[in-house]
């Protein structure tokens, strides 16, 4: 057979491992600040770009998307050109696909800081870089079918299937969740309201999780754990049955995400049912790749490379063992909205990702520069003390996550709650916070290491160039099946097919979950007491979702008698009908806010949005100082944004919308007016417009700033159902 | 819509759906020869570097 010569494209592999190195340190330390943060809430006080709750989308998007999208990208374009033999399709489309990447992670960098976001979780980015992630994706997807078109191997190895899978899920998913109408260039509301849109969020927040963080890492890891033992994979049959499986189970369990919430009941069953059958497909997976070292267990002593994917393989292990016991109901009750869940997640996304990440780089490093690791000796040091992090970091989050759930729901004999102040669980839990920053620091301190260690690797070796290979072309054989060939052989070798299958596989369990949501009324009952938001509250909403409150305050409050009893009323579906997004929440750093609204006065609020250790002692809540400047509120943009609320179904009328800046004037003026009642405001009100005066500058009244607005729309919030009657929709 | 009409076959359908499924894939996987699979388990070794 006639050989032919080629080239390995690593000039794009070593891109996108620098970009993942270099992201990498970033977002692990916007991580290790927000963790900070815990201990010394007011640490960038008045800084807005640097509160919390904008932080956090920017560190887990940036880990998510940045460190572990770019670790998919390497690892998929070194893997899959060796597995098809063949060079990737496209360079144009490769580097349209890494600087196109980069372009996104720079946009969200930008952009999440200054408060632009959607607040749904992981998908906080705005619609104009939403668009921009589909269309990459899109380039990613067709580089890769093409690329696998033109393979010089016939069989398409199973680390592609989870590679095409997780192109054609990210993609559905990612543009599902993301509809949303825009009012201006950076601001939208999604099409979904409330119990909608929170079943689409966490289908979507859920399979991110599957088609982003675990699929595409199997399938490194059932390229990347064989070539380092130098055996092949366990056992390929299981394979086969895990993909399959995995991909088919995975997309039902979303619901888990909001057990006892107000999501229908059948949805929420059907999703913990999935979810426990999960741990089958997922462990399986784990034990094909840990046994894939049967024989060489020898070399896990001393090869640093296979140690990080022998703790990453166990990591997924534990997290997909804990993922379906979470899921359970009585679980979910304890767990649910407490720290628990941050150890879970990053059980899996240090010790999975991150590990998998680490052992792909000190084995492709070396390999591409044509020379040896500059010492293997730091590598395995930051094996030890990244392991070490992870188990500081998640331990104590478990111990903390358990001493929440059980002082939230301790009664005194007499029925009411022992720890009644929340803050009392806060405190409480103060020292786990502290624990859980150091084991973040020896984390982020290993990949320091690493960094050193790739640095005088790369300097040491030779340029990374392009590798030469001899192949023998395919023979074209007929595109239908063959004769005595078997359907999944002949499946197997048509990568359209293939995708198309996979599609199918994933599409069933979205359809059967969402569709009868979204068109079966009575699955959400309506409440004829709950009315839209006035424009002001409207605007105070926008205020609330740009600080990204939403992620520390969860406004869902369960039917537990201990929620009830401490937040008041538990949380009906017919509420959130107007809520373009949602605003759940799905942890409580700090208390449930959806019976906030009338429970506190104006001037409760006012001080404590200012300095929240005044009003709560022991507060970890950062103050929002930057509301209180001496600037009216942007509210240009009112009649734009009730106008596509009205698109969406919520029954503004023409008259409110004429009305809007009236409306504002009005409840603005009552909010000034309750804040005169206390005697400090008054004082330092007048102080200040003295000084504005002294200034020379113009003073804007109270009423007209952005904190106005903030604390209308809090007292607004969950009052609708005081009087209680629920009504069936027609 | 209020509700879906003859929802009660639903759960059948599931099941049914279901079970040929993994079945389907047992089939699969066990029809392959032992030499087809190893290779097939082998092509990441293949490479010469």
């Amino acid at each position: 057979m006639e050989m032919q010569q080629f080239y390995y494209d690593n000039k794009i592999v070593k891109k996108f491992l620098y970009a993942c190195i270099i992201f990498g340190v970033v977002g692990m330390l916007v991580g290790l600040i927000l963790a900070i943060m815990f201990l010394f809430p007011n640490l960038t006080d008045g800084i807005s770009f640097l509160s919390f709750g904008r932080l956090r989308p920017l560190h887990t998007n940036a880990v998510i998307f940045a460190f572990v999208g770019n670790a998919i990208f390497a690892g998929v374009y070194y893997s899959m050109q060796r597995l098809l033999k063949t060079r990737m399709y496209s360079d144009l489309l490769s580097n349209i696909n890494f600087w196109g990447w980069q372009l996104i992670i720079v946009a969200a960098a930008i952009t999440l800081p200054l408060g632009y976001s959607t607040s749904k979780e992981y998908a906080e980015l705005e619609w104009p870089i939403d668009i921009a992630i589909a269309l990459i994706w899109m380039v990613f997807g067709i580089n890769m079918i093409m690329t696998i078109l033109k393979r010089r191997e016939r069989h398409i190895y199973v680390a592609i299937w989870f590679y095409i899978a997780t192109f054609v899920t990210v993609a559905i998913l990612h543009i599902f969740n993301s509809l949303e109408l825009p009012v201006s260039g950076l601001k939208s509301y999604s099409v979904y309201a409330g119990v909608q849109d929170a079943l689409v969020q966490w289908w979507y927040g859920h399979n991110a999780v599957a088609f982003f963080l675990t699929t595409p890492f199997l399938g490194l890891m059932y390229y990347f754990v064989p070539k380092v033992a130098n055996r092949p994979v366990y056992s390929y049959r299981l394979s086969i049955i895990h993909f399959w499986s995995l991909i088919f189970i995975y997309i039902w369990a979303g619901p888990h995400h909001l057990l006892y919430t107000a999501l229908p009941d059948w949805a929420q069953n059907l999703g913990v049912v999935f979810s426990v059958m999960l741990i089958a497909p997922s462990w399986g997976g784990m034990i094909n790749g840990l046994l894939t070292l049967r024989g060489v267990w020898d070399k896990v002593r001393t090869d640093a490379v296979l140690k990080f994917f022998v703790v990453a393989i166990t990591g997924y292990g534990m997290a997909t063992f804990e993922g379906p016991m979470l899921s359970l109901k009585n679980v979910n009750a304890i767990a649910h909205f407490t720290d628990w869940i941050i150890a879970h997640v990053h059980v899996g996304a240090l010790a999975w990702n991150g590990f998998m990440t680490f052992g792909m780089i000190y084995w492709l490093i070396p390999r591409m520069t044509k020379t040896k690791l500059y010492s293997e000796k730091l590598a395995n040091f930051h094996f030890w003390i990244g392991t070490l992090g992870i188990i500081l970091y998640a331990l104590p989050l478990y111990v903390a996550g358990f001493t929440q759930a059980s002082m939230w729901k301790q009664f005194n004999p007499d029925g009411t709650l022992v720890y009644g102040n929340f803050l009392e669980t806060v405190t409480q839990i103060m020292p786990m916070y502290w624990m859980r920053a150091i084991g973040g620091t020896l984390y982020v301190a290993g990949l320091l290491v690493l960094v050193y260690n790739v640095i005088k690797t790369v300097a040491a070796g030779s340029k990374v160039e392009d590798e030469l290979a001899e192949e023998p072309a395919l023979a074209v054989i007929s595109s239908k099946r063959m004769k005595g060939e078997k359907w999944h052989s002949w499946l197997e070798r048509r990568p359209i097919q293939f995708t198309v299958l996979s599609l199918v596989a994933i599409l069933i369990g979205g359809i059967i979950q969402i569709i009868p949501t979204i068109v079966v009324k009575s699955n959400i009952p309506t409440i004829a007491s709950v009315k839209p938001y006035t424009p002001m509250e409207l605007e105070g909403r926008d205020l609330y979702i740009r600080e990204g409150c939403v992620g520390c305050h969860s406004q869902m409050i369960r039917p537990f008698r201990s929620e009830v009893e401490r937040y008041g009323e538990y949380s009906k579906g017919g509420e959130y009908v107007y809520d373009h997004p949602f605003l759940w929440g799905s942890k409580r750093t700090g208390p449930d806010l959806h019976r906030v609204g009338a429970k506190y006065n104006d001037n409760w609020h006012f001080n404590h949005m200012w300095d929240p250790q005044s009003t709560s002692p022991g507060s970890i809540m950062p103050g929002y100082k930057w509301m209180y400047d001496n600037k009216p509120m942007d509210y240009s943009l009112i009649e734009k944004k009730m106008e596509v609320m009205v698109t969406l179904g919520v029954p503004y009328t023409e008259e409110d919308i004429k009305n809007a800046r009236k409306s504002i004037d009005e409840q603005g003026a009552l909010i000034e007016k309750n804040l005169h009642a206390d005697p400090d405001f008054v004082k330092s009100y007048e102080e200040s417009k003295k000084n504005a005066a002294t200034r020379g500058e113009e003073f804007v009244p109270m009423k007209d700033r952005e904190i106005t607005a903030l604390i209308a729309y809090l007292q607004r919030l969950g009052t609708d159902i005081k009087v209680k009657e629920t009504v069936q929709n027609k | 819509m209020d509700t879906i009409v003859g929802i009660e076959i639903y759960p059948i359908i599931s099941l049914s759906i279901f079970f040929l499924f993994f079945v389907l894939l047992l089939v699969w996987v066990f029809s392959y020869s032992k030499e087809t699979i190893n290779e097939l388990g082998d092509i990441p070794l293949k490479e010469d570097n």
